[in-house]
């Protein structure tokens, strides 16, 4: 098992033909994913290294009976890009453009609640998903996550941060733990998809045993699910938060300061997630080597 | 990006929001100009980033071009909390009858927009959450609905703003929020809204801060950008595309990705060493980037180590290693430079390295972001 994606998904990626939907699409290809099919608007015809592209990503649906979507193109064309998805019935969007207005981002998330409730986005500005030995979708190196054990115990992976979730599997990898699944969230201040819905989804994930999270700062997302994890979570847990040194970020003046109501701070969230039973570290090393304690009382 | 108050002003007006007619002033001639354009009395106030400056003496009213000439004089260099006044908004005064507080911002986890309104505007509204929290109104709005007028109506009627007041703070909501969306802001504040006497309600402040995500379709931003309050390093760093913040300590930390750039520093921090600034060159940046980046952290003069964190996923290790050579060549480093690279491309990126023959002495590679971490505090100390 797995969360969100299988071995089974099959992928299209849109912006196949452009230069970072071409790099990552083939190297997703490459890993085992089964991408069926590229869309690029006035390019339907073509292919990129025997995948067909199409027009439209209804044409690729109608073609290739593909259920997940890889949005590799601009900030511009990105939002359009994730709904057309949506539109054409795709179940599960993966976005990693970075640079998307936030304006942009709120009307994409609430239009795919109220309009599209049965596609789930991951991203924008975000790593993509991988599960190890079945599937990679977005820039993940594949080589640095170790497949899931039949017996396990093995790890899932949730996180904020791009690069930390690369330095997560590295620790795992380097103790032999495997990973289920590894998601990127992405840092953006509307992602389609948060921590809470990974962390469902991991505890009802029978081949996954324990979660990792990676947080950071800003914003109140570890705080709610800290508070999820104390209610909702049986799984053990390992944590670590980005940004205890870091300097005082964007200033959102008085209205971010009554919304955050003092939330946001490193420490903060670490507090929250120890009395949640998480055990936090103080650097991504350190949670990779609580995480190597919990797995092996496991 | 935040908005001095003239600027956050100059683009309420261009939504329509009814703002004191006014102008900006660099010197004290200009000052008196702006006043006899606006009409006396006036307000002269600096125009600076930060809060508090009516009790350090930066606003000031003004009944002739005297008085004007004496304020100007003396807020103009004046020092606010670390900042330097250089630029004056002067403004014809307003009657005040009631003031309130109006903003939009997003609700990031209820991941919709938010206004706040409360009648009890003008003063730290921080400090009425806190006393009195049911004074203030808070009203989420989907984005995809938007905002209408009822609903601002609506929202001045629960604030208990008077009945004179409703619609002109209802017009003004709508405004608002039009600015708020369309003008991509994070931020849109008015503290306080005033009611006037006569009637009218009117914005006497601006808080404005922008979503530079979406400078692609905000051509008049140009203007603001060269007003941003940067240091030479900062500016440098602008100019080359990175994200870049000055810090005051010696290690300079180059990493790729927001989070391992903090985590980065959070570990320089742990094993007893200080970061010069935090500089995150982003996902999929070329060798020109990671060259541009070591020309920002070479020009920080208090740098004594750099440490080069990078885990490859969009960012490709043989670009980074390219780029560092390329700098190598182009700029004489003053510091030698710790690297921790891993992910995509990692092992040919660390051959690239090891075949330039770099001497030892200016370049390591350290396998694991702990082992970079302290060999590059170690380097600090000694130089």
């Amino acid at each position: 098992m797995s969360i969100f994606v299988n071995a089974e998904t099959k992928l299209i990626v849109q912006g196949l033909t452009g230069g970072q939907g071409k790099y990552h699409g083939l190297r997703n290809r490459d890993y085992g994913t089964n991408v069926v099919a590229g869309v690029t608007p006035g390019k339907g015809g073509q292919d990129v290294e025997g995948i067909p592209v199409f027009d439209s990503v209804a044409e690729a649906v109608a073609a290739t009976g593909a259920d997940a979507s890889f949005v590799a193109v601009p900030p511009k064309a990105a939002p359009a890009a994730i709904l057309e998805a949506a539109a054409a019935g795709v179940g599960f969007v993966v976005c990693i453009t970075e640079g998307i207005p936030a304006q942009d981002e709120a009307r994409v998330f609430n239009t795919l609640v109220r309009d599209h409730p049965g596609t789930r986005l991951l991203g924008p500005n975000c790593p993509g998903i991988i599960s190890p030995g079945k599937c990679n979708i977005g820039i993940t190196a594949g080589e640095i996550a170790l497949p899931p054990t039949a017996d396990g115990p093995n790890v899932g992976i949730v996180s904020r941060s791009g690069t930390l979730t690369y330095q997560a599997l590295h620790e795992l990898k380097e103790k032999g733990i495997g990973v289920s699944t590894c998601v990127g969230i992405g840092g953006d201040p509307v992602p389609g998809t948060n921590f809470i819905d990974c962390l469902r989804e991991f505890e009802a994930d029978p081949e996954t045993h324990a979660i990792i999270m990676i947080g950071e700062i800003g914003g109140s997302a570890e705080e709610e699910a800290a508070e999820f994890i104390a209610a909702s979570v049986s799984k053990p847990m390992s944590a670590y938060i980005a940004g205890v040194t870091a300097p005082a970020g964007k200033k959102m003046g008085h209205a971010g300061a009554i919304v955050s109501g003092g939330k946001g701070t490193a420490q903060g969230k670490m507090d929250a997630l120890a009395a949640a039973g998480v055990r936090v570290g103080q650097n991504p090393t350190e949670a990779g080597e609580l995480m190597a304690e919990i797995v092996a009382a496991l | 990006m935040d908005l001095f108050e003239y600027q956050g002003k100059q683009y309420f007006a261009r939504y329509d929001i009814p703002v004191s007619a006014g102008d900006v002033a660099l010197t004290v001639d200009e000052a008196v100009a702006a006043a006899e354009g606006a009409g006396y009395p006036v307000v002269v106030k600096a125009q600076v980033q930060v809060g508090g400056r009516g009790k350090a003496g930066g606003i000031k009213l003004a009944a002739d071009a005297d008085e004007v000439r004496l304020h100007a004089g003396n807020i103009l260099g004046m020092d606010i909390k670390g900042h330097v006044v250089e630029r004056l908004w002067v403004e014809h005064a307003s009657d005040i009858e009631e003031e309130y507080y109006a903003s939009f911002t997003l609700d990031r986890a209820a991941k919709k927009h938010l206004l706040m309104l409360s009648a009890q505007g003008g003063v730290e509204i921080e400090a009425v959450a806190e006393s009195d929290p049911e004074a203030i109104v808070k009203l989420h709005i989907d984005p995809v609905d938007g905002l209408d007028r009822a609903t601002a109506r609506q929202a001045a009627v629960d604030a208990k703003l008077p009945e004179r007041a409703l619609d002109g703070a209802a017009d003004i909501l709508v405004k608002l929020y039009r600015c708020f969306t369309e003008g991509d802001c994070d931020l849109a504040e008015i503290n306080p809204l005033i009611l006037k006497p006569t009637g009218e309600v009117h914005a006497l402040d601006a808080k404005v801060s922008l979503d530079s995500n979406a400078a692609f379709r905000h051509p008049e931003w140009e203007a603001y950008a060269a007003t941003e309050v940067l240091d030479d390093r900062e500016q440098l760093a602008k100019r080359n595309g990175l994200q870049y913040i000055g810090l005051e300590g010696s290690v300079g930390i180059i990493a790729n990705g927001a989070g391992l750039a903090m985590s980065t520093l959070d570990v320089v921090n742990q094993v007893g060493g200080t970061a010069a600034n935090f500089l995150d060159i982003g996902g999929g940046a070329n060798a020109d980037v990671m060259a541009a980046a070591l020309e920002v952290i070479n020009f920080d003069q208090a740098v004594k180590s750099i440490f080069i964190n990078i885990f490859g996923g969009i960012t490709r290790g043989e670009e980074v290693a390219k780029g560092i050579v390329e700098a190598l060549g182009r700029v004489e480093l003053r510091a030698p430079i710790v690297i921790r690279l891993d992910g995509t491309n990692a092992e040919e990126g660390r051959r690239i390295l090891a075949d330039a023959g770099i001497p030892e002495s200016r370049l390591r590679s350290e396998p694991t972001m702990l082992d970079a971490a302290r060999a590059a505090v170690a380097l600090a100390g000694q130089n």
